[in-house]
């Protein structure tokens, strides 16, 4: 038990501290800047107080057309983790109209060995954490957030309608999404709502290991979707038995992800600004300081069959289009007949792996898929199904329950 | 992954047969029947096998599964309660099983302490659509992890039995 008299000196030092503190937040008050007001148009003119005079300095050198065109589009980035936080902030300081933000995350001080986000912002969600230093970086852009998971039933329908009317003007769509997500079920809930909608979006991605990246344009019904074939990943060249999993999930660099948003952004600039030409596919292999690229059609066969209306539609208006002079060639997706049933892996070669599934589309050197698919030949046998049954899904629910 | 007693294990697992999911009505209901039905023959292979080791249940919708698994290490019983959203991109994509309680404890799980699984589940999974359901996601996918994770963490002294805890 500690005495009176030692109690009224811890309080004491308590009360010095508070003070200190108080006195250090005035001082951070004080030198925190004034927000800039907004800028009604932007201005080629070179003045320190200008933010755009150095973008605008691309339209007189000739490099883009019309650089205000800029504030007239929304895009939405999907997941603003190690690489959406930075293209966010890449889009804000070019100055973007409108930004929608999607992550369900919190910030956390394991993030920290990535950009943007600061060790006094753990704790707040990532969406609302970046849209307090992005509106503090360029209050003219508009933005839109929302903090939850895109692939729950509820939250995809939101999604969906987010996209389709959270454009410059509400009730208009974006005109481009972005996936910066970090798994495969986001990527294919995206996928899923642009195909639907016939929105054009760009996927990007950086490996587990760290060491390499992509991004990929996607035009439903006209490039192949996320679901047209396996994902296409770029090859390490490190060999498989010496790179170590074991004990840990996934490693992170904030250089690849700078890089993979960097080149993300300038596809995105190139894109709506119409200047250069768009990559459909880029890779970037760290190791190797390699940049593999390719353009690949979408797949008639995609289990999506909102991809395939979105062919038949693209075929439509292009049958009705004069045809363009130069047609570029394209890799295809090689589908061949095989046999399969239900087929378990255990510890196996990537040969092996090759040999037991379907084959491998024709790649240019440095890209590879993630993993075969092979055709499926729709045959089940039925003593392995589930037997038929007159039993309601609430009975089996209680069923289940009384095991 | 899956070694000669998981073949087995799972090649006794009803496969399903409606490619359906969370966003479709009447199908959905279908599916969610099947899986039900594949989850309760596991369920029963496992105890008649005695290796009875977790238990499902869902909201109304199938949108939403919570439920316990546990492993036992020792002779000592290790519980954990675990939960999963059902992905509008399911059956193409497994969903992701968490354990919350162990967020943060290992390095083999994402944020929100959903756990990571090996390289060969995607494509496995990826092969198997639609056939494979949940009751495959906990063979294949739940079982392995715990079978690797746990014994790890408790000879670590992560974690304790709940009995041997605060004493
Ligand atoms: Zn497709």
């Amino acid at each position: 038990m500690a005495t009176a008299e030692e109690l009224k000196l811890r309080i004491r030092e308590l009360e010095n501290e508070l003070i200190k503190c108080k006195q250090h937040r005035s001082q951070e008050d004080l030198q925190t800047p004034v927000f800039r007001p907004k800028i009604e148009k932007m201005s080629a003119e070179v003045l320190d107080s200008n933010p755009y005079s150095r973008l605008m300095a691309l339209k007189r050198m000739g490099i883009v057309e019309d650089y205000e065109k800029i504030r007239s589009f929304a895009v939405a980035v999907v997941g603003v983790g190690g690489v959406g936080s930075v293209t966010a902030e890449m889009l804000t300081r070019c100055g973007i109209g409108k930004l929608l933000l999607f992550d369900y995350d919190k910030v956390e001080l394991a993030n920290m060995n990535r950009l943007f986000f600061q060790p006094h912002q753990a704790g707040l969600s990532k969406v609302e954490a970046a849209e307090h230093t992005l509106r503090s970086i360029n209050p003219d852009v508009i933005f839109e957030t929302h903090n939850y998971n895109i692939t729950t039933v509820d939250n995809f329908t939101h999604f969906m309608d987010r996209i389709s009317n959270g454009g410059l003007q509400e009730g208009k769509s974006v005109d481009l999404v972005l996936s910066c997500v970090d798994n495969f079920e986001a990527r294919m809930a995206i996928n899923t709502a642009c195909n639907e909608l016939g929105q054009t979006w760009l996927e990007s991605g950086v490996s587990e290991n760290a060491v390499s990246g992509h991004i990929q344009l996607i035009i439903p019904g006209e490039t192949a979707c996320f679901a047209c074939a396996p994902p296409l990943v770029v090859a390490a060249n490190i060999d498989e038995k010496t790179l170590k999993r074991d004990g840990v999930c996934a490693a992170s660099l904030p250089t690849t992800m700078g890089v993979i948003a960097g080149i993300l952004v300038q596809n995105v600039l190139k894109y709506l600004l119409r200047f250069g030409t768009v990559s459909f596919y880029l890779g970037y292999n760290a190791m190797q300081d390699f940049f593999p690229t390719m353009t690949m059609k979408a797949n008639p066969q995609c289990d999506d069959r909102h991809c395939r209306r979105q062919q038949e539609e693209y075929k439509k208006k292009e049958a009705e289009r004069p045809k363009p002079e130069v047609v570029e060639e394209e890799e295809e997706v090689v589908h061949e007949e095989n046999e399969w049933g239900i087929e378990l892996v255990s510890e196996i070669t990537a040969a092996e792996l090759q040999d037991a599934s379907g084959p491998k589309p024709d790649l240019p050197e440095g890209i590879t898929v993630a993993y075969t698919i092979p055709n499926k030949d729709g045959e089940v046998n039925s003593e392995e199904t589930v037997e038929e049954t007159d039993q309601s899904l609430e009975e089996l629910m209680a069923q289940m329950k009384k095991l | 992954m899956a070694d000669e007693a998981t073949r087995k294990i799972v090649s006794q697992i009803p496969l399903l047969k409606t490619n359906s999911g969370p966003r479709d009505k009447e199908l959905w209901v279908q599916r969610l029947r099947e899986e039900y039905l594949s989850l309760i023959k596991y369920v029963e292979n496992n105890k008649a096998a005695d290796n009875d080791w977790f238990r499902l249940e869902s909201n109304k919708e199938g949108t939403r599964w919570f439920g316990k698994c546990w492993y036992i290490h020792e002779l000592l019983k290790y519980e954990f309660d675990m939960e999963f959203d059902i992905p509008v991109t399911y059956p193409a994509t497994a969903p992701e099983v968490a354990i919350p309680e162990l967020d943060g404890k290992t390095a083999k799980m994402y944020r929100g302490g959903k756990i990571c699984l090996t390289d060969h589940f995607k494509p496995l999974w990826a092969r198997n659509v639609p056939k494979f359901g949940l009751a495959h996601l906990m063979a294949l996918g739940l079982g392995p992890w715990l079978a690797v994770e746990i014994p790890d963490l408790i000879s670590k002294g992560i974690i304790q039995h709940k009995e041997q805890q605060g004493s």
